[in-house]
């Protein structure tokens, strides 16, 4: 793969107030991912949130934010303004209708696993039952 | 080596279909047992009225953060608040009713400063079976609900300093929680049009 064509990828990161709270790369591929790549993927999901940050709909479902050669942010914010984001590619041909399932299928976890006292709010993820579901579902809704 | 009888997860379980399921409810003296026990346990750490008090608010703002999330969820319409005045509606007649039973009692808009509102409760479940000494002073343990509400406003993007005052109207008492919000605020929800 040369330097100039954009990787190939899934992301999945959930975002709070300071920090991501979760990160899972959803691709089913068995071809480890170049560290520039990865690089790349993480910078144009960041760089999305600040247009996340400035629209002003009141759907919790913001379809694409961001386009950055052959690569997509789509995000979903949560009443509590966390956003799940998606970094995927053009050629990959998600419908929106699979992302928009996908999203709402991973808040309603999302909304389960915050409802345990013993999680703080707005901080990392680190259960393996959740991490397990969200694979689950990635692969139920995008591949 | 304990045996895990089962394999589901809080993750399993169902978050309540609407708002008005009934196995959701707790009953009052199991919370104001609680309640007491928790106000109690701050009181003995600390060694003022407004450190109690903080503590309070606290301990409420996490439940906040978590109540906006689910309460959000429950209206399974996916939207979101982004107006000031839908999300005071929001907190004093949705939040209300889930958390307490009843909408609030009112909300109102102060004459006085643009960026201030009252949330009453003639009745709120925190200080009905509470009397405060006369060594306490102006103690409100209703600012563990402030800290609820502080954290509904804090957790949907209208950071609010909210507290709890004890007001008399004729030959009762009822409960006032002024939110005020931050300057900020209150220009973005100008420039939202809508």
């Amino acid at each position: 793969m040369t330097s100039s064509s954009s990787p190939s990828s899934l992301l999945f990161v959930i975002v709070g107030s300071n920090e991501p709270l979760f990160e899972v790369d959803l691709q089913a591929s068995s071809q480890p991912i170049s560290d520039a790549a990865t690089r790349q993927s993480y910078f144009v999901l960041h760089s999305a949130l600040d247009l996340v940050e400035r629209s002003a709909s009141n759907q919790m479902y913001l379809k694409i934010v961001d386009k950055v050669n052959q690569q997509q942010v789509s995000t979903f914010l949560t009443a509590g303004n966390i956003k799940l984001m998606l970094l995927h590619n053009v050629h990959q041909n998600k419908s929106e209708e699979a992302i928009r399932q996908f999203f709402q299928d991973v808040y309603e976890l999302y909304v389960k696993f915050s409802m345990n006292p013993f999680y703080a709010y707005d901080t990392p993820i680190i259960s393996e039952a959740f991490d397990t579901r969200v694979r689950a579902l990635g692969r139920k809704y995008l591949s | 080596m304990s045996q895990f009888l089962s394999n589901s997860t809080i993750l399993d379980r169902p978050v309540g279909r609407s708002q008005r399921s009934a196995e959701q409810n707790v009953s009052l003296s199991a919370f104001s047992y609680l309640f007491s026990e928790m106000v109690q346990y701050h009181q003995n750490r600390v060694d003022s009225v407004s450190a109690l008090e903080h503590r309070l608010e606290a301990a409420g703002y996490g439940v906040g953060l978590k109540v906006l999330e689910l309460l959000a969820y429950r209206a399974r319409d996916y939207t979101r608040q982004t107006k000031l005045m839908n999300m005071l509606q929001f907190v004093s007649t949705t939040a209300w009713k889930a958390l307490f039973g009843k909408a609030a009692d009112s909300l109102e808009k102060s004459i006085d400063h643009a960026d201030e509102f009252m949330i009453v409760d003639y009745a709120p479940i925190t200080s009905t079976s509470v009397s405060v000494p006369a060594d306490l002073g102006g103690l409100s343990v209703d600012a563990y609900i402030s800290g609820i509400i502080a954290g509904m406003l804090q957790g949907a993007g209208f950071p609010a300093r909210v507290t709890a005052h004890t007001v008399e109207e004729g030959d009762r008492k009822k409960a006032v929680f002024l939110v005020k919000f931050s300057a900020s605020v209150m220009s973005r929800d100008a420039t939202i049009i809508g």
